[in-house]
């Protein structure tokens, strides 16, 4: 296959950037789309030119690392993730555009990637039960419904990629900050921090310069795993519920 | 040399008890006077360094992925063991102590594993506490599976992403911490050296990969958990990023490095399929319970099907070789990893391998989907089948699997002892990156099991007793070898900047691979280790000669990243082919073709081998000093494995 590749080049988070065009021969169908990219930044280098900066690492669509906007979608055509994406989804001659994750809150560091840290200071807010080390019950003590214990597992399948932030036209972190809230809303071992956590956490969202959510469900259909947006209503519900009758005091 | 274990002496269930109790303590208020430093965030690392800040110690954690939460556990599937015996199935401490060590083919401490199993119990307890959703009955109590090695259902789960929800799990304890103030993180940053001052760890430098800063962090300890380094062959299941420098800079600084050479290949991962491939990807293990492996019965129909002629559907019954079952009729499909792998390797050595490439063997389902139904089969594996399908474009619903081993976790690496300490004191070693428990060979589900165990509950008793030993002085990094060891990864960033020369780093990296898993991987031969410790030297010279680099240090620069790491790994890889070499026996993972029993199983030489082999650097184009910690069995009677 023979494709040409529109890619965002920046320098660093100061550059103004723009796209660069490649030609990209030798793409077999059965190459992952970074494997794609491999290859293209050998040529590069041989040529004695930067290579194209894109985060990844497991390569396995589980770390949450991958982070493309490929021709107007996070992560391209399929729902899966960057790194789960291959060739054979394109076609000969294609023109494709690659773009980082756009959105205020995650400002572009080079290329391609971009800095997402406020999704680790959303959890930080609150994304946690406080105990320590030891000194906890058996874990049989407390059972939990087969559906409840499914429920909160589908929650917390995210991989904080950030695809429903980059997928939003308000660049809104509300699906990756309810996915939490809804795990640890669900299981009774979040039970004693529910309100305060919902509070914490949304304040921390809005305090990162996310925008809010108008129910278009982007983010939804472009999760890599398949987060539903009921975590969205439940969130919602914890934090209402949660500011008439705070522990935040 | 002699190398001390410090293994508690006493009873083997009383050892981890006594010892805790005549661990000096940090008194409290103390605590907040000691700074520890935690390399890595996985299992081992998150662990560790929410414990540690818990007690009060002051934490700095580093990683080079852009939040902890990336790190390679994140990718582990399967599930975690745990001697819970929920089940009333038998298990206990003491069997699941028996199976490690006679998974791990007797070459690993009895002390240290069974302190394993013993806190495994409390791994469970911790993680439900912090909202792991594993899975559960409907009564809901937890569900538990069972594993290769064992006989009883002692793994615990969340879906088909275990090491996912355990790693969140540490992820959420070490992020409370962080909000608290007592632990302070550094993504996206990458450490260089170590910093060793009259023989104690004091500190590290850092590389910061997005300005490019080289930096100085002092401490009163240091924590390496920084993972496995099956990476140096290139293609492996492991994450784009795992690698061996942490480790490698400590052992170059004094840290031993035991038993290189033992690394497991998992035999059910997704084959090559072309020049380009950047990694590989594990199809679980379960499979091998309904799945048919097979090849050809000849070389020629093989030829057929590789040239597209045929295919796999179009072979008659008689025409295929069901080699497990036909070699060992009691355990068919189902025998361990290690003998999986090499019977794979052996049938197509022979030509009898099915795709383009000669190295793959079929994983048929077609048997099972006759006699369970579709349905049954597609509940059972529904989403690895789909995952298949994803990256190979065939669907195995219709078309047998194809599966070829890969390499999937080290168990050699820095040697500890007892304490998890290194040969370098206030050195520590957790995880996947110390030489610890597995011996010779890793059973499922073992692994995510020792690194939250090192974490959680050993080094937080360990390194306490070490720090109550230590001042509550302030430390900081004004003390020269800091500047030194600085200016040293400065330079050595500078020279490789400045070579020039005309190949990409993955070229090297790639032909280092190919060595390794000819030579070092399955199966290994005199020659042949001769051979590749030649070849591995000359490649070494040709990096440093004609690597080509990009950029600037100043900068994100992931080939300067990337090549800093392939330096290492030429180095480490040398280590392993000395490694394999001196062991003249076979072991779990680590098959040398002069020593197999008449009828091809591995031969292990108990006289002679029952050592962990520690490595010791001398300096650099010195061949490495080999000291011995001879293993002594007192409870379990070593026998051969067989599985016919
Ligand atoms: C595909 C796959 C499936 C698996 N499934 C299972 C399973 O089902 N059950 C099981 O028990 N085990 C499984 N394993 C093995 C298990 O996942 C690993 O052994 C274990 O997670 C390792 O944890 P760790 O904390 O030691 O290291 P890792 O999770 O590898 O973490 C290493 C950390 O060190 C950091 N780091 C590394 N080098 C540096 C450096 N130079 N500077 C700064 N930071 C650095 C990284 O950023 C990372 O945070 C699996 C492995 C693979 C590959
Ligand atoms: S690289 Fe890990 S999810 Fe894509």
């Amino acid at each position: 296959m023979k494709l040409t590749l529109k890619i965002w080049r920046q320098k660093n988070t100061s550059d103004k950037g723009g796209f660069v065009t490649y030609v990209a021969d030798h793409v077999s169908k059965d190459m992952s789309f970074l494997e794609m990219l491999d290859v293209l930044n050998d040529q590069l280098t041989e040529r004695g030119e930067d290579p194209v900066h894109f985060d990844h690492d497991c390569r396995e669509g589980i770390c949450g690392m991958c982070s493309l906007y490929i021709n107007g979608k996070p992560h391209g055509p399929l729902q899966t993730t960057t790194c789960q994406l291959h060739m054979r989804s394109f076609s000969d001659g294609e023109t494709i555009t690659i773009e980082p994750w756009r959105a205020k809150a995650f400002p572009v560091l080079k290329d391609l990637v971009v800095n997402r840290s406020a999704f680790d200071r959303i959890i930080q807010a609150g994304g946690y039960v406080s105990i320590n080390t030891g000194g906890v019950p058996d874990a049989n003590e407390i059972p939990i419904s087969k559906t409840i214990a499914d429920l909160a597992m589908d929650a917390a399948q995210c991989i904080g990629c950030g695809a429903c932030v980059a997928a939003c036209k308000n660049a809104s972190a509300m699906l990756f900050t309810s996915a939490k809230i809804s795990q640890l809303a669900l299981l009774p071992q979040g039970q004693v921090e529910r309100k305060s956590r919902a509070e914490n956490m949304v304040a921390q969202m809005d305090e990162e310069g996310f925008g809010a959510c108008t129910n278009t469900g982007a983010c939804e259909a472009e999760c890599p795993k398949g987060i539903s947006i009921t975590n969205i209503a439940r969130m919602n519900r914890e934090y209402f519920s949660a500011v008439v009758s705070s522990d935040n005091m | 040399m002699i190398l001390d274990s410090k293994i508690p002496a006493g009873p083997l269930a009383e050892k981890w008890t006594k010892h805790k109790f005549s661990s000096k303590l940090v008194n409290p208020a103390n605590k907040r006077k000691y700074d520890v430093i935690v390399v890595g965030t996985g299992l081992a690392g998150a662990s560790a360094a929410a414990s540690l800040a818990e007690l009060g110690y002051n934490v700095k954690a580093f990683c080079f992925q852009d939040s902890p939460r990336r790190a390679h556990s994140i990718a582990a599937q399967g599930g975690i063991n745990a001697a819970k015996n929920y089940q009333n199935d038998g298990d206990s401490i003491y069997r699941l102590f028996y199976d490690t060590i006679k998974g791990g083919d007797y070459r690993a401490r009895e002390g240290n594993v069974y302190r394993l199993a013993e806190v495994s119990v409390k791994i469970i307890d911790q993680c439900v506490a912090q909202g792991v959703p594993f899975a559960r009955e409907y009564g809901g109590l937890l569900a538990n599976r069972s594993f290769g090695g064992a006989q009883v259902s002692r793994t615990f789960y969340a879906r088909g992403q275990t090491g996912q929800q355990l790693l969140l799990g540490a992820y959420s304890a070490l992020s409370r911490q962080v909000a608290n103030g007592k632990v302070k993180l550094f993504p996206r940053t990458e450490m260089m050296d170590v910093v060793v001052i009259d023989g104690h760890a004091k500190g590290i430098v850092t590389r910061n990969l997005i300005t490019g800063a080289i930096e100085t962090h002092a401490a009163h300890a240091v924590l390496l958990c920084t993972g496995g380094y099956g990476n140096v062959f290139f293609l492996s299941t492991n994450a784009m990023g795992s690698n061996v420098t942490a480790a490698w800079r400590a052992h170059k600084r004094g840290a031993f490095f035991a038993n290189p050479c033992f690394t497991q290949i998992h035999p059910t991962c997704i084959p090559v399929s072309g020049d380009h491939q950047s990694k590989l990807t594990l199809m679980s293990e379960s499979l091998r319970n309904d799945g048919r492996v097979w090849v050809p019965a000849t070389q020629e129909i093989a030829e057929k099907l590789r040239k597209g002629q045929i295919k796999a559907n179009d072979i008659k019954e008689e025409d295929r070789d069901y080699f497990l079952e036909r070699k060992y009729p009691s355990f068919g499909n189902l025998v361990p990893r290690d003998v999986a792998s090499r019977n794979a390797k052996y049938v197509c050595d022979e030509g009898r391998g099915v795709n383009e490439t000669g190295e793959a063997v079929y994983l048929d389902f077609r048997d099972a989907i006759n006699r369970d139904t579709r349905k049954i089969i597609e509940q059972k594996y529904g989403n690895l089948f789909e995952m298949y399908k994803q990256i190979t474009g065939e669907d195995p619903y219709d078309m047998p699997m194809m599966i070829y081993p890969a390499v999937h976790y080290t168990m050699g690496g820095l040697w500890v002892d007892y304490n998890l300490m290194t040969t370098v004191p206030g050195l520590y070693a957790l995880g996947e990156a110390n030489f610890s428990e597995h011996g010779a060979n890793r059973l499922g589900a073992s692994a995510l099991m020792q690194g939250l165990a090192d974490g959680y509950f050993v080094v937080p008793y360990t390194v306490g007793d070490y720090l109550a030993q230590l001042a509550p002085k302030q430390v900081d990094d004004t003390h020269p070898e800091f500047a030194k060891v600085k200016e040293e990864v400065q330079s050595r960033i500078n020279t490789l900047l400045n070579i020039n020369g005309t190949k990409p780093v993955d070229y090297f990296h790639k032909r280092l691979g190919k060595i390794m898993w000819n030579e070092c991987g399955m199966a290994r031969t005199t020659e042949g280790l001769k051979g590749a410790k030649a070849e591995i030297q000359a490649l070494k010279k040709e990096f440093w000669s004609n690597v080509k680099l990009m950029g600037t240090n100043e900068e994100l620069n992931q080939t300067l990243e990337k090549a800093n790491r392939v330096a290492d790994f030429l180095e480490l890889g040398e280590l392993m082919v000395d490694d394999a070499l001196n062991r003249n026996e076979s072991c779990g993972g680590h098959f040398r073709e002069e020593y197999q029993t008449p009828d091809g199983e591995a031969l292990r030489d108990d006289e002679n081998y029952a050592y962990v082999a520690a490595w010791k650097y001398l300096g650099e184009g010195q061949e490495e000093e080999l000291v011995k910690e001879e293993l002594v069995f007192e409870n379990v009677k070593l026998t051969q494995r067989s599985y016919k």
